[in-house]
């Protein structure tokens, strides 16, 4: 659905994006983090076609940025970082104006239905300038999805959002995920996108690392067992330590944590080599480190 | 075309949601009808003073261009008092459009509107058009009404068909209906350029009024005596106009760039 190759924006002496290689599939929720400055911006206004790349190329829905303009901008919805409405118009004469502009073909029926699926129905003829910011930028996502685009790029969806409209925001991204669209979410919180995004992108003017939450959680840190014992031992760490498969082993308090690649395999040893040694095992958990750990990480290094 | 029937009523739909504006464009016309409808009526008695004879008491140049043959002395100076003062027509479709259409891009821009208005499929020209005549209409229609009021005026306060018949020659016919229309192209495209490199409403709207420059010099040189208006001068107006709106035009899509007016600006 979206294939980048070496793209690339330069603003002058500044690089925005270097040289961004990539390929999200369709129905895929690909989540674009980075810091603020990094970038994402002008790679998702790249990717809509409102600027033009200094030198790469991308498809998106099948068409070339620089040269198919105008149907990657008929293919695609956009939430762009400010919700930009129209104050002194209506909710439902806001997203008339962009059903027209879009050539939707029943412009009526469509404002109807994403004013009632985001909950602004019985609002539709209040002033835009009226509306909370989470209201504005239901509008907003209404606004994006009008022309049912099978793309859409949201760019922080839930930036400045009190919690409930957040997760309003974030329960419908959930919805259009279910429907197969592909969406191409730039977000700072980490929450969000370990919980909505199948894959994650880390950026920092170019592309740190893609994968899934998952796996990057993995490939950082290991992934960590905890083994809470009645009463630790220096010799449960020597004996732990002394398996050739452990990555790392230390005693905090009473528990014992041990870092491994394959804790499914290799947990079973561990545990006959703790028993054997006297130790008594009270639970066995799994330590997740947060997206945020892996964030702060790969971007620190960078 | 749909395109630019929807960016063309948005634009209203926001302007005239302010009832402010709607009162400067029906103020500015209703005074300049009343200026040269007042002149009509002052000058009838001032024309007759003069003595009601042949002899209007003006350069040659003047009655020529001004005057049939028909015309009394006294009748020839009410044309060429009131001719004076027709020029502020003229202003109608300058002023009114400019403010318009200074805030037009600038405002977009400073209600952040103008991204997501840009990554929808509209292309630069349908954008430009729609933001050009949603100002131009009114500006031009303004015009054609208070030209309306000002004949309906005449006609009412003016006995002679005659006197009539001089005051809306072609001279006046030429200026109205197409350099009228011409000057709102040009104080459009010129506005709309303002507003696409500024990044203050406020600055867009002074800068923008310099266009009225030209169209104030033009009616104090006429009445300066520097030129009389005739029917030559005003087409060779209209032709120039044409060819400078053509220019602006081309400028205006030209200073339009997507790419810097989303990047540049913060």
């Amino acid at each position: 659905m979206i294939r980048t190759n070496g793209l690339t924006k330069k603003f002058k002496e500044t690089l925005a994006v270097d040289g961004l290689s990539l390929e999200i599939h369709e129905g895929e929720v690909f989540g674009f983090l980075g810091p603020n400055g990094a970038g994402k911006t002008t790679t998702v206004r790249m990717l809509t076609a409102l600027i033009g790349p200094s030198s790469g190329s991308a498809e998106v829905a099948g068409f070339q940025i620089g040269r198919e303009d105008t149907a990657i901008r008929r293919s695609v919805g956009v939430l762009t970082e400010s919700p930009g409405m129209y104050d002194n118009l209506s909710a439902e004469y806001n997203l008339r104006i962009y059903a027209d502009l879009y050539d939707v073909a029943d412009p009526a029926g469509q404002v109807e239905k994403y004013l009632k699926m985001l909950g602004l129905f019985d609002r539709r003829l209040d002033a835009a300038g009226t509306f909370s910011k989470g209201m504005k930028q239901k509008l907003a996502i209404a606004r994006a999805l009008l022309h049912e685009p099978k793309i859409i790029f949201l760019d922080e969806p839930t930036a400045g959002l009190d919690p409930e409209a957040a997760r309003l925001v974030r329960d419908f991204i959930a919805e259009l995920k279910k429907e197969g669209r592909t969406i191409f979410l730039c977000t700072h919180n980490l929450d969000e996108a370990d919980r909505l995004c199948d894959r994650i992108g880390v950026f920092k003017t170019r592309l740190l690392v893609v994968d899934t939450p998952a796996n990057l959680r993995s490939s950082i840190f290991g992934r960590k067992v905890v083994y809470h014992l009645r009463a630790s031992d220096e010799k449960f760490v020597s004996s732990v330590r002394a398996l050739p498969f452990v990555r790392e082993a230390k005693v905090m308090e009473s528990k014992l944590l041990v870092t491994l690649d394959d804790p499914e395999k290799q947990n079973p040893e561990i545990i006959r080599v703790l028993v054997r040694d006297g130790a008594d095992i009270q639970f066995v958990g799994e330590l997740r480190h947060s997206l945020e750990d892996v964030y702060l990480q790969l971007v620190k290094a960078a | 075309m749909k395109r630019i029937l929807t960016i063309v009523r948005k634009e209203w739909a926001e302007v005239f949601r302010n009832k402010m504006v709607i009162f400067t464009i029906a103020f500015l016309p209703l005074i300049m009808t009343a200026i040269p409808l007042a002149m009509i009526y002052t000058t009838r008695d001032a024309a007759q003073s003069v003595g009601g004879g042949m002899d209007s008491g003006l350069p040659a140049e003047v009655t020529q261009s001004m005057c049939p043959e028909a015309l009394s002395g006294a009748e020839c100076f009410q044309v060429f008092m009131v001719s004076e003062f027709m020029m502020m027509f003229m202003l109608i479709p300058v002023a009114i459009p400019v403010t318009m259409a200074a805030y037009s891009v600038v405002g977009e821009k400073t209600t952040r509107s103008l991204e997501p208005l840009l990554a929808t499929p509209i292309t630069t020209a349908e954008l430009l058009i729609g933001k050009c005549l949603a100002p131009v209409i009114p500006a031009v229609l303004a015009t054609y009404a208070a030209f309306g009021l000002f004949a309906l005026g005449s006609w009412l306060l003016v006995s002679n068909q005659r006197l009539l018949t001089a005051l809306f020659d072609a001279r006046w016919l030429i200026a109205i209906f197409i350099v009228g229309p011409l000057l709102a192209v040009m104080a459009v495209s010129f506005s709309l350029m303002i507003s696409s490199r500024v990044t203050d409403p406020r600055v867009a709207e002074q800068v923008s009024m310099v266009i009225i420059v030209p169209v104030l010099a033009g009616f104090f040189g006429q009445i300066a005596g520097l030129f009389v208006l005739n029917k030559a001068i005003i087409s060779w107006v209209a032709l120039v106009m044409l060819l400078l709106d053509g220019l602006l035009v081309y400028l205006t899509t030209k200073v339009f760039q997507r790419e810097q007016i989303l990047t540049r600006w913060k």
